[in-house]
């Protein structure tokens, strides 16, 4: 059981049929393709990063995983079972779906709004703990709950515990939707923008308290980041791994370093010509052809980056690259192939 | 305020002035407690500054005072001047409403984060530019000629995005859409609050890239506020840094990166994630920034500061000079350059970085 995969998602599709409303008889029904043909696995205590642009199906593809988005081809397997079969009955392995779900938490990027703006932290609190452990009595419950306020570093625990979520700073709002989170004790949070609303300072702040906590409470997470040099930090202390998307597909994956020093395919470029540093080197023009990303109810054919890619040729249009394995790093474009007839295609032109 | 002024002059004054503020405060409660403190700073003609600091130091309160836009109770006094290129020299605070909406696009003209509740949501992005035109009694043809032109400077197709509603741009598209509609007065100054935080990276980092071209093209003056310095950095001339609703530090992009003075200016950079600094150096700043009220006595960065001494704890520092263009508020910046490594100092060419001029593309 144990080197077996907490979540395993093959070939995982999820399409959003978009109806036109009834102004619009006659039309076409849209399919928004927002995951399509993803295949990756999660680990006990790992990491997993997301990252793409806003509308490459990162937060689509994160729900998959944890059983809020029911995918619409493929598999979604925890710990070796189809959790939809689960779902519906149709497992004998004895998994219970409830458990499942209490397993895979997740945090949102506004925590603000993910807390009752009605009760008391210790009341939020005390919600998961009635689930896990119904047994405890209520001073045993405040005793875990300051406990981790504590160790989430809201000092004193007694007072903030009493404090309702709009009179906390956001950084602290945030502690708490992790603390939640936690107190399920999942297999796997997901955590998806949850750095994104703070401050730049606290973000570092933020991450290692969240990988202080893992160590803890033996937890796997799902990091999605539209922001590389984050999901640098996170993932290379987590030892985990990053995933490149665009429009709905993993382009490229593999450890974070590799990845950032050495990417594979020419999107993770433009990614890393997008990350900021401070080594005031000239960044150089946008290793892109477009700005904008294509619609996803109609994206591009072959490879879905073609008419952004400043290496695309003819072939690019027409074929839809395999995933090529370079040194423990997985990338979906022909330059990875030497003898590939991309070699010989001629070159894109607008 | 005379002898302040005077103080800081040689630091913080620039050849051209096209924004001149002085002595800048911005009170709440009766003047108990104050979200802008003193502050005062000159913006050069068609130079782009950044201005950064975290969540509640008071950034955007220095953005709205430029245009004497600061929201009720809030009470501005100090004094901003604006001198435009055809001579005129406007003191802000001294206008009438009516000059002060003038003034506003016309001359100066500002963006904010988060176009989507910029534009209304009822009207096509092209009824957003006529009203605009109309409101100034600009001729409308020659405006939208214009419009177009700014839209394809920005990527996007004029005659599709004219004709869209908001909700159907992408949230790049709309912000970018704000910054032509931003510019279709032809202003002098464009002051732009947390334009790209709501987008991903990509998109923010075109942005930056599109907004270095329009500078050039149409010979803007740019002042850009952000709480991400990393990302400034790559397209500021200068930047500027506020803690506490104070200005502590002001220089060239590459003296503040290279150099920077200020304890926290050290500290806020440091503790940045960017993708070369080594993990293990990357490390939050201690403690927490001060609230308006209660604020620390001397120097508000003290509680957190490792150099700091009583001097520190009883007087408020000067601006003091540490290169000919560059100054911080910080009694012991010299020991703050020796004492406090950079995490990306091995990055850094030997002079630190002056090798480019803060054009990036």
């Amino acid at each position: 059981m144990s080197n077996q995969p907490v979540l395993s998602l093959e070939n995982v599709e999820v399409h959003f049929e978009n109806q036109r409303g009834f102004l619009g008889f006659g039309e076409e029904d849209e399919t928004v393709r927002a995951v399509d043909g993803v295949t990756i696995d999660i680990e006990e205590r790992d990491v997993v990063s997301l990252i793409g642009e806003s509308g490459c199906g990162k937060t689509t593809l994160g729900k998959t995983c944890i059983g809020l988005q029911r995918p619409t081809g493929g598999s979604v397997k925890y710990r070796g079972e189809d959790m939809w079969d689960v779902r519906d009955g149709k497992s004998d392995s004895g998994l219970d779906w409830d458990e499942i779900r209490q397993s895979l938490q997740i945090i949102h990027q506004d925590p603000g709004a993910s807390l009752n703006p009605n009760r008391r932290l210790v009341s939020i609190l005390s919600e998961p703990l009635r689930q896990v452990s119904p047994d405890l009595s209520k001073g045993e419950k405040r005793e875990r709950i300051y406990q981790l306020l504590e160790h989430v570093g809201m000092n004193p625990a007694a007072d903030f515990a009493e404090r309702y979520p709009h009179q906390l700073s956001g950084g602290e709002q945030q502690r708490v939707a992790l603390c939640r989170a936690l107190l399920m004790n999942p297999d796997v949070i997901l955590a998806d923008e949850a750095i994104s609303a703070l401050d730049v300072s606290l973000r570092v702040e933020m991450m290692d308290l969240m990988l202080d906590l893992q160590e803890e409470f033996d937890t796997s997470y799902v990091f999605i980041s539209h922001d590389l040099s984050n999901a640098r930090y996170f993932t290379e202390h987590g030892d985990g791994k990053i995933g490149v998307m665009y429009l709905g597909e993993l382009v490229e994956t593999g450890p974070a370093e590799q990845l950032i020093n050495d990417p594979k395919h020419p999107y993770t470029k433009v990614l890393r010509w997008a990350t900021p540093d401070l080594s005031l080197q000239e960044a150089g023009d946008m290793p892109m052809r477009k700005i904008d990303i294509p619609d996803p109810i109609n994206p591009p054919s072959g490879c879905r980056f073609h008419t952004r890619c400043p290496e695309a040729r003819e072939v690019c249009k027409r074929e839809t690259p395999d995933t090529y394995q370079i040194n423990g790093q997985q990338a979906a474009c022909f330059r990875r192939d030497e003898s590939h007839e991309y070699w010989d295609s001629p070159e894109l032109m607008d | 305020m005379a002898a302040e002024g005077t103080q800081q002059q040689s630091a913080l004054d620039v050849d051209d002035p096209v924004i001149r503020m002085r002595n800048a405060d911005v009170t709440f409660d009766g003047g108990e407690s104050y979200v802008l403190d003193d502050v005062s700073v000159d913006i050069d003609r068609n130079e782009i500054v950044g201005i950064v600091g975290e969540s509640g130091s008071g950034k955007s309160m220095l953005a709205s005072a430029m245009l004497d836009a600061i929201p009720d109770p809030g009470v501005l006094t100090g004094k901003i001047e604006y001198l435009a290129e055809d001579g005129r020299e406007i003191d802000v605070l001294e206008l009438s409403k009516e000059e002060l909406r003038q003034m506003r696009w016309e001359d100066v003209s500002m963006v904010f984060q988060g176009a989507m509740s910029s534009f209304n949501p009822t009207m096509s992005i092209k009824g957003h530019f006529v009203e605009t035109l109309k409101a100034h009694d600009y001729e409308v043809e020659p405006g939208i000629e214009r419009a177009h032109e700014l839209l394809e400077d920005l990527y996007l197709e004029p005659e599709r995005v004219l004709n869209s509603y908001p909700h159907e741009l992408s949230g790049g598209m709309q912000q970018r859409a704000l910054i032509a509609l931003s510019l279709v007065l032809e202003p002098e100054v464009l002051v732009m609050d947390e334009p790209t935080a709501a987008l991903d990276l990509l998109m923010q980092r075109s942005i930056l890239m599109l907004l270095r071209d329009l500078q050039d093209k149409y010979d803007l003056t740019m002042v850009f506020i952000t709480h991400d310095l990393p990302l400034v950095a790559a397209l500021a001339d200068r930047l500027s840094v506020m803690y506490a609703f104070k200005l502590v530090e002001i220089g060239p992009t590459e003296e503040i990166v290279g150099h920077a003075a200020h304890p926290y200016t050290r500290a806020l950079l440091n503790s940045t994630p960017n993708l070369d600094a080594p993990l293990e150096d990357m490390r939050p700043i201690e403690g927490q920034s001060p609230a308006p009220i209660n604020l620390p006595s001397g120097c508000a960065y003290h509680p957190r500061c490792p150099l700091a001494d009583d001097q520190c704890r009883s007087a408020v520092p000067d601006f003091e000079q540490t290169t000919q263009d560059h100054a911080a508020a910080c009694y012991h910046w010299e020991d703050s350059i020796d004492q406090i490594p950079l995490n990306y100092e091995e990055m850094l060419d030997d002079d630190g970085g002056s090798q480019t001029d803060g054009d990036y593309v």
